[in-house]
């Protein structure tokens, strides 16, 4: 059986919103009896674009995370929605019938994804149900996939086996895991989102001229063990990403040419260790 | 012989009209709008016809009619049968009437039209209107849907509407039948782009933007201003409004039309629209608009190059290029960047953020084959921008304004470690050792050294000749500006001129032409066949105006028309417009691209002999929000000098409610019109290269107009009908007629018949085959060869040497040192025949405004339209945020700056200088340096919580805080993308203050 997934690349989310937009343009003023009544105009988030910025000027980063409804095979929504009103289909697509569902707003707080919008006006909770009243009409994939220019957010129905086959291969993670949901969104890269860097630029003063020093050899070193090791780029910067938040004390070991300089840090959050002088 | 034929045709067309009413149902109706007579006849009266339209039903006879309001004459029967068999047969053969037989008729007097205007108007519309009934407009797709198509300024778009309401707006996916696309193999890979196009956000937005509760539905009056009475000029902006019908309205503007051209005499109306409209060729503001304001005769608003200014007053004299406003050709530049650049600077370079204008986000999918191929990127900006972010590569932070001295400080670095191409600086340029001098300090005793450059830019030495060395050991593309080629980004802030001058050195340094070398980011330069001619919509359109738009390059030839001529040659410089009315007087400097010294002739207002303006007809968009040192424009609308304002636009915004009379124009989707997507033609020529696949679109009304809205056309026509000018601004015809005479004009028929054009709604032209692919730009001068790009500039009469040798300037080469300015003033210290370093602004810790706010162009609305009225795009957090229940413009902050001043994410925070105050959200970020600050340039609200132009607005209008100052003073350029503001944190009592007051002085009224 084919079902539907999502995947999210990181790596390629600009935060452009088009994806927000043209799911607003599906949903508002329409309403698609048996899979949806329409979308508050303003305000709210089926799909919501969250940003992490990492590290300080001038080496940082930023990820962007388009999250939604993760069409949970295991979905606690499901457990505690009364009168039937959230079915999950064959092809993988949570569905929560407008009608069914009115004033079960406990479906909302169920949610430990946080995805699923409550809509005020008519008292029913909401989500990006993968527009699956397009997909059943023929359309290949929802609209806010096919307006990415990036090709960060894809669609695709294969069977489960073929798809943990493509996770693994692709290294796609989870939202939560912690949850045990299940999830059908996937997302690659989201060490953007949710691990720390540690950079630095490495440079000399030689007769009174500061210089970018590039070539440097430069370890990541926790207790006493070297686990990552790189050499600076033209700019003398090093950067050393994935790395877990609070994840306690580094060393970083610099050497360049017979001059050896090494830096003991405490990690919370990305950091930049600015010019580092040997 | 042709009497008989004359007569036949007569009947034929009798017949024609009364079979068409049968068929067609809204022909039917149509006919029942008027009661009249129309006699067709020849000038002696040996061949006649009458036909009298009564509720509906046709009446004809041949002969003549005793009292017939409308007479169509001929000179004689072959002049009759020339021009009538085609109306006749066209529809029966399906082929086009002959535009320049009947224009020719016209001017040659051959054949007239008398009569009340509001029936020969119609009577001449209906004739045509034969021509259309019966085509098909779009596509049904079941369940009473249809889908239509159109062209937003963000992209072409299907439109599916049931029951004359727009379900959804989607991009186009090409179906089995369009052309394939290009590819291009670099590097051991095959690209190719996806056969879809892109939309920008602001196209995305369009569904909220029809339906905005701002949209204008009726004609609305000023409740205090009385025509006819007392006038209230400095309540507008204060006073509410009163919905008036369509004839109350056009009385008002016809009759203050008549009475200021003769009180005042010619000038005393001024037409003043922005730099942009909805987009289309028949309805764009060079085109309907034009038109209108040659019918009339109006002072013209003398725009300023605002997203060029640096190019344009700066580049031009280094390069030539003043036809592309000063910047770099672009083609074939694609396929050589994916091929040979082992890097690319971007500078002030921000694609993904701007959208290339209207490229949507076609380069988007190029710059990630750019990371596909690991190529070297570095990033100069303030701002770590949305480029940035997508690509990564190094980020330089340089202080807003301060960049020239980076620029500098890399061509010293190049000179002393002999990084840079000699034969090239020896062989194609002059003037360089000038320069050399400038920056080795021989003149000025100071070395542009990477430490002098660190202290001005905030770099620091080492980047500074890190960057250096790595770009003069590579083959390097330069991107400055959304383009790549110009184009935005620094060129409008107070230094804009000395960085597009100081790039071109440095592209010139390094030898612009050489493969890998050259201006670009991958926004323009694809491989589309620019040899299938659609116009672009500088080239005028339906405008017949050879004077102010680019039509005399090729449109004029391809479609008849009549020309027009504004008779009126009083223009205020746009810059000055406030002080014009205010001060009544003003002086600027032209925008015209026909040489590189057309930009040196100077404009003055009044100009003598003139009225100074009494009348401002404005039409779309709301410049309070683009132009600098806004509080300018509310105090000019304020004054009392302007004795009538009329505001022609779609929704109430920012500068809508400072007129007397509204006038409730439609959007694009509820009108008909024809346009190429990025086809923009003029001084951005061949802008089709940003796209992946030219996509020429008929723009479908998709929806009726909503309430009483009217197409811009229509209004245009309804008020030369009531001055006799219909005929002259129409030319007898509607809309639907102009868009077939575009049509006919391009090469579209080549690909696509008229009729399947109308139903499918577009047409994706082919791309060529890759040996007819063109060549690359500068590739021709880098080997000295004739120039061989298709772009028809400079004008012949620009060579010195000999035809297609050499560039536009006086050496025919680059120049370091530019021979117009020297001819010009060459003692000008803000802009000396080399490029200098003079930096705009003196921050130190005693400053009372030490934040440099940087105000780009914005990346969700386009400049203005989109922003605020409710729409989708106000719910993202980096347009506006939403704070107690309002909308609030977002200024990004560093997170040091910050928290010096105790502020945190989403706190409400007043931006003010002496010139004034926005409220605006926060964003505490480190995507901006430290001492800067950073928020979108163009917002289309204007709140102002006290008395208008003087007051705190929370609009977010931070042009409100800009400097108005010209960039230079030899020039009309504005520099108001940084400016010098403090902001601290908003205390909301002020709001509660405000709003109080505000119900006590109203309880007072």
């Amino acid at each position: 059986m084919k079902k539907w997934n999502l995947i999210i690349d990181v790596d390629n989310c600009t935060n452009c919103n088009m994806c927000t937009l043209a799911s607003k343009d599906e949903h508002v003023g329409n309403a698609f009896p048996g899979y949806s009544a329409e979308m508050p105009k303003r305000g709210a988030e089926w799909i919501k674009i969250e940003k992490k910025e990492r590290g300080q000027t001038p080496m940082i980063d930023i990820g962007y995370i388009p999250t939604m409804c993760q069409h949970c095979d295991d979905a606690p929504c499901m457990k505690v929605a009364k009168n039937n009103a959230i079915t999950k289909r064959n092809d993988g697509i949570i569905i929560i019938d407008p009608e069914k569902s009115k004033g079960q707003k406990q479906i909302v707080d169920s949610c430990p994804h946080g995805s699923i919008s409550w809509n005020e006006e008519l008292k029913i909770p909401q989500i990006w149900f993968f527009d699956a009243h397009l997909l059943d009409k023929g359309w290949k994939e929802p609209r806010a996939v096919s307006v990415c220019a990036t090709d960060a957010m894809k669609s695709l129905k294969v069977d489960d086996k073929e798809m943990q086959k493509i996770v693994q291969k692709e290294k796609l993670e989870i939202l939560n895991p912690e949850y045990n949901t299940s999830p059908r969104v996937y997302y690659k890269n989201l060490f953007r989102y949710n691990k720390c860097f540690i950079g630095g630029s490495v440079a000399i003063i030689k007769n009174k001229i500061e210089d970018c020093i590039s070539g440097a050899n430069v370890k990541l070193c926790k207790n006493s063990q070297t686990i990552d090791e790189l050499q600076t780029d033209d700019f003398g910067d090093f950067k050393f990403d994935k790395l877990p938040a609070n994840s306690g004390e580094y060393e970083i070991e610099i050497e360049y040419k017979s001059i050896k300089k090494s830096i003991k840090l405490n990690l919370n959050d990305s950091l930049f260790l600015g010019n580092i002088y040997i | 012989m042709n009497k008989i034929k004359f007569s036949i045709i007569l009947l034929g067309l009798r017949l024609l009209l009364w079979w068409q009413s049968i068929v067609h149902k809204k022909f039917k109706t149509h006919l029942a709008e008027k009661n009249f007579t129309a006699q067709i006849q020849v000038k002696d009266k040996s061949v006649g016809r009458w036909i009298t339209f009564n509720n509906g039903n046709i009446i004809s006879s041949s002969g003549f009619h005793k009292k017939p309001e409308v007479v169509l004459s001929f000179k004689n029967s072959d002049v009759a049968v020339t021009l009538m068999m085609p109306l006749v047969m066209a529809f029966l053969f399906k082929k086009s009437i002959n535009q320049l037989d009947q224009i020719n008729a016209l001017k040659d007097f051959n054949l007239t039209l008398d009569g009340p205007d509001e029936f020969t108007l119609w009577f001449t519309q209906t004739l045509m209107k034969t021509q259309t009934n019966g085509l098909k407009h779009g596509v049904e797709v079941g369940d009473g849907v249809k889908r239509f198509t159109n062209m937003t300024n963000g992209g072409p778009v299907f439109i599916y509407v049931k029951n004359d309401k727009i379900i959804r707006i989607t991009p186009i996916e090409f179906d089995d039948s369009d052309p394939d696309t290009w590819s291009i193999s670099a590097r051991g890979k095959t690209f190719k782009p996806p056969r879809k196009t892109t939309l920008a956000p602001h196209g995305m937005n369009w569904k909220s933007m029809v339906y905005s509760p701002d949209r204008l539905l009726h004609p609305m009056k000023r409740v205090d201003f009385n025509p006819s009475g007392k006038r209230n000029q400095k309540n507008r902006g204060v006073s509410g409004y009163e919905r008036i019908s369509w004839e109350e309205a056009l009385d008002i503007v016809t009759n203050e039309i008549k009475r200021v051209k003769k009180e005042h005499g010619p000038g005393a109306i001024v037409n003043s629209h922005g730099s942009h409209h909805t987009w289309g060729n028949v309805g764009y503001y060079l085109s309907a608009n034009f038109k209108f304001i040659n019918a009339l005769g109006m002072s013209r608003v003398h725009h300023n190059p605002d997203s060029w200014e640096g190019w344009y007053w700066g580049a031009a004299h280094h390069w030539g290029g003043s036809l592309r406003v000063g910047q770099s050709e672009t083609y074939g530049t694609v396929e050589d960047l994916l091929k040979e650049a082992e890097m690319v600077v971007f500078w002030a370079s921000n694609p993904e953020g701007t959208s290339g204008a209207y490229g949507s986000f076609e380069g988007t999918i190029r710059r990630k084959w750019l990371k596909e191929l690991d190529i070297d990127i570095v990033h100069v900006d303030p701002f770590y921008n949305d480029s940035c972010q997508f690509l990564g590569g190094k980020w330089l932070p340089t202080k807003p304004t301060s960049s020239p001295a980076l620029a500098m400080a890399i061509a010293y670095v190049w000179i002393k470690e002999n990084l840079y191409d000699k034969d090239f600086v020896k062989n194609r340029t002059i003037g360089f050792d000038k320069w050399k001098d400038y920056i080795l300090g021989k003149d000025d005793k100071v070395e542009k050294t990477p430490e002098w450059a660190a202290k001005e830019t905030g770099l620091s030495a080492k980047d500074i000749r890190a960057l250096a060395r790595k770009w003069g050991n590579k083959k390097v593309y330069l991107a400055a500006g959304g383009w790549g080629n110009g184009h935005g980004g620094a060129c409008r802030n107070q230094t804009g001129i000395q960085w597009a001058r100081s790039l071109v050195c440095l592209i010139a340094m390094q030898g612009i032409g050489k493969p890998g070398v050259n201006m670009g980011n991958l926004q323009w330069g694809t491989p589309v066949d620019n040899n299938f001619y659609f116009p672009g919509y500088a080239e005028g359109g339906i405008s017949g105006d050879l004077h102010h738009t680019a039509m005399s390059v090729e449109l004029f030839q391809r479609m008849p028309q009549l020309p027009s001529m504004n008779t009126v040659e009083q223009s205020i410089p746009r810059l000055w417009l406030p002080e014009a009315i205010i001060n009544g007087k003003a002086e600027g400097y032209v925008w015209d691209g026909k040489s590189i010294e057309a930009q040196f002739n100077k404009v003055t207002y009044p100009k003598p002999g003139y009225s100074p303006v009494k009348m401002l007809y404005k039409y779309g968009g709301s410049m309070f929000g683009t132009m600098p040192d806004s509080n300018r424009h509310i105090k000019m609308y304020q004054s009392e000098n302007l004795e009538f304002v009329v505001n022609q636009s779609i929704w109430m915004e920012g500068e809508t409610k400072y007129s007397d009379l509204i006038l409730p124009a439609c959007t694009n989707f509820e009108r008909e019109d024809i346009s190429e997507w990025a086809a923009l033609g003029g001084y951005a020529h061949h802008g089709q290269t940003q796209l992946n696949n030219r996509v020429a679109v008929f723009q479908h009304k998709a929806i009726e107009p909503l309430g009483e809205s009217k197409s811009d056309y229509k209004i245009f026509s309804m008020i030369c009908e009531r001055l006799g000018l219909s005929a002259y601004f129409t030319e007898g015809i509607s809309e639907i007629d102009w868009v077939r005479r575009i049509f006919d004009s391009s090469d579209l028929p080549k690909i696509i018949s008229w009729e399947e054009f109308v139903k499918k709604g577009y047409a994706v032209i082919p791309p060529n085959k890759k040996e007819l692919r063109d060549p690359l730009s500068w590739n021709w001068y880098y080997e000295n060869r004739k120039k061989d790009v298709p772009e028809p500039m400079p004008l012949p009469s620009d060579y010195k040497d000999e035809y297609l040798k050499g560039i536009q300037t006086q050496s025919g080469k680059i120049e370091f040192e530019a021979s117009s300015l020297k001819r010009f003033d060459a003692e000008d210290p803000e802009r000396p025949p080399i490029v200098k370093y003079d930096p705009a602004f003196k921050v130190n810790k005693n400053s009372k405004f030490p934040i440099m706010m940087l105000t780009p162009h914005p990346r969700f609305s386009f400049h203005t339209q989109g922003d605020a009225k409710d729409t989708f795009i106000n719910d993202i957090s980096d347009h506006r945020v939403r704070v107690d229940g309002y909308d609030y413009w977002v200024i990004r902050i560093n997170s040091r700056d910050a928290e010096k001043r105790k502020i945190k994410n989403n706190d409400l925070v007043k931006v003010f200088n002496d010139q004034g105050a926005v409220i605006c959200a926060a964003q505490v970020t480190d995507r901006i340096m430290e001492g800067s600050a950073h928020g979108y340039e163009s917002c289309a609200k204007y709140d102002p919580l006290g008395k208008p132009g003087e007051s705190v607005d929370r609009g977010g209008m931070l042009n409100l805080l800009t400097p108005k100052k010209s960039q230079i003073k030899k020039a009309h350029s504005m520099g108001n993308s940084t400016a010098l503001v403090e902001l601290e944190l908003w205390d909301k009592k002020e709001l509660k203050n405000i709003k109080s007051q505000q119900k006590i002085l109203k309880a007072a009224e």
